[in-house]
């Protein structure tokens, strides 16, 4: 079973475990991301259609929409959020959304940056380990699939 | 790296501000080690982009602070909210959800703010000035203040905005700081007619293009022969920070960081070069349009909302005219523009044409739009952007001129001329 270990800058430190859902393309959460079922709806998104609720997602950046961060909110409130987020810079955006999350209800998800040769390695369907130090385990779906 | 916080800022942490200024400051501080601030800097301006009512978390984030007394320590305008308040009940606005955007309205307000309701302030009477710091949310008035004006505030999201607002703080980072505003690609328009330059239409399509070969980086536009307006500009910086996360752009020649090209680029060398030619601005164009067919249920202008400027333009377009009474034709604004555009004669003529007015908000902030509609046409790249997405509705994309004609004829149609020259 291939394993990589990417040692990555946990901006907002925690622990998560899931799927991981990759692109390399920003995305905006507000008009991308819809809160109440965890669905990815920017129709021009390669992951358009995707369910985001519960994977590690992997997406550079965010852009657009400075409304990000609520959408982000609601679906932490929710439970529709990824369980963690690994970018390519300290996303402000995100990051927000989590420490807000943190002050209101006590819940936050870790967000790591990793490095952009780091990123290029993961796909979707690797299963994806992060830890509070941001260090992130992932297991190659490929591998994975044979054992 | 440590961040280093003045007395006042201990003091306000530590609630001796009052609670409200406590959580501001707490989430302030947190985020500014987040982003690596050595130190905070004092505002003297605010626009709060956390109104919109997205769901019950933002509107529990506003009543948390306006429960426990907050109030703005500087000038602070509101963004568009989730209601326009006095007109909701004529549209597809649930009472539920009409209720629980007014009460997030109710909240904002109370913070002794300036209830502009608008995502245009830079076209109030609040618009800053060159230099000036400031902590501004949305999108498109984040670029246009750093852009346009050449006032200073970072690309800064919801709940942040509001935080700063009541503090009167903000981190010293990005784009407050000069050495972070020095462009980083150059983008060279190449053999672009003036005659298309002079259009409209030209400045969304630039801005959406710019947006998706930037992103988040500093773009500089050179090679431009026509002078924009400054409605032009809001529409090229609105596209921009759509398709892109944009909050800052230079034009040279025309925006204030940009006399040169040395200017806009600090003296340093662009890191990327890219020539904007016809065949990139007509395939930015395309993408702008989510539709195959001429289906045409409702024209939608005001994103960002309608300058006075904009209402005179349009006027004369409609004047002795009448829309398709199978298309409607809403335009977005501000409740203050509104009032200047009435007292021009602008809207009346609008109204005989068969014109709807929305102000406080637009169709992407709230749930007006009745099932039946379902074609939409705009000259927003920002509408065009987020559409499909948001509202699950198609959409066209043409000049204004383009939607004029499109409503009376009661199916989109656009005039290609100046597009394939």
């Amino acid at each position: 079973m291939e394993q990589l270990t990417i040692l990555g800058k946990p901006f907002i430190p925690g622990l998560a475990r899931g799927m991981a859902l990759v692109s390399a393309v920003p995305l905006s959460f507000w008009g991308g991301f819809d809160w109440k079922s965890g669905e990815i709806i920017d129709r021009r998104h390669p992951l358009s259609g995707e369910i985001a609720k519960g994977k590690v997602l992997a997406i550079p950046f965010t852009r657009g929409s400075s409304t990000t961060t609520a959408v982000l909110l609601e679906a932490i409130r929710a439970k529709t959020a990824p369980v963690a987020i690994l970018t390519t810079t300290t996303d402000f955006f995100f990051a927000l959304a989590s420490v807000v999350a943190d002050e209101m209800y006590s819940k936050s998800i870790p967000l790591v940056a990793i490095t952009e040769s780091d990123f290029s390695r993961l796909q979707s369907g690797d299963e994806v380990k992060v830890t509070e130090s941001g260090t992130v385990i992932v297991t190659k779906a490929n591998n994975h699939v044979e054992a | 790296m440590t961040l280093h916080l003045t007395e006042t800022d201990q003091s306000m942490l530590r609630g001796n501000e009052g609670l409200a200024a406590k959580m501001a400051m707490s989430i302030l501080v947190r985020m500014a080690e987040v982003a690596g601030a050595k130190e905070l800097l004092d505002i003297t301006a605010a626009h709060i982009d956390s109104t919109i009512y997205i769901g019950d978390a933002g509107l529990e984030f506003a009543e948390r602070l306006a429960g426990l007394g907050a109030k703005v320590r500087v000038p602070t305008t509101l963004n568009v909210s989730g209601l326009d308040e006095h007109h909701w009940h004529e549209w597809a606005v649930p009472a539920e959800w009409a209720r629980r955007a007014q009460r997030q309205m109710d909240a904002y307000r109370s913070m002794e703010t300036i209830p502009t309701w608008t995502c245009a302030p830079y076209q109030t009477e609040m618009k800053p000035k060159f230099g000036q710091q400031i902590a501004w949310g949305e999108s498109n008035a984040i670029v246009f203040a750093n852009s346009v004006i050449g006032a200073r505030t970072e690309r800064y999201p919801d709940l942040f905005d509001i935080c700063c607002a009541i503090t009167g703080r903000a981190p010293a980072i990005g784009l407050h700081l000069t050495e972070n505003r020095a462009g980083e690609l150059l983008l060279r328009l190449k053999e672009i007619p003036e005659a298309l330059q002079r259009s409209d239409d030209f400045y969304p399509v630039l801005g959406h293009l710019i947006g998706k070969v930037a992103l988040d980086r500093i773009p500089v536009i050179d090679g431009m022969t026509a002078t924009p307006s400054e409605d032009q500009l809001k529409a090229l910086g609105a596209a921009a920070a759509s398709s892109g996360g944009v909050a800052l752009f230079h034009v040279i020649g025309v925006t204030p960081e940009a006399p040169t090209l040395g200017a806009a680029f600090q003296g340093n060398e662009p890191k990327e070069r890219l020539e904007v030619t016809m065949s990139l601005l007509r395939k930015a164009r395309a993408e702008l349009t989510h539709t195959d067919s001429d289906m045409l249920d409702m024209v939608v202008l005001g994103s960002p909302h309608f300058s006075l400027a904009e209402f005179k333009q349009l006027a004369p377009m409609v004047k002795d005219k009448k829309k398709n009474p199978n298309v409607r034709f809403l335009v977005t604004s501000s409740r203050a523009m509104t009032q200047l555009a009435k007292q021009a004669g602008y809207l009346e003529t609008l109204q005989s044409f068969g014109a709807q007015l929305t102000v406080d908000t637009c169709i992407l902030a709230t749930p007006m739009l009745p099932p039946e509609i379902k074609h939409l046409m705009t000259n927003s790249a920002k509408f065009a952007y987020y559409t499909p997405g948001l509202l699950g509705r198609t959409i066209a994309f043409g000049s204004l001129k383009d939607c004029v004609n499109s409503a009376i004829e009661g199916k989109i149609v656009r005039d290609e001329s100046l597009w394939n020259s």
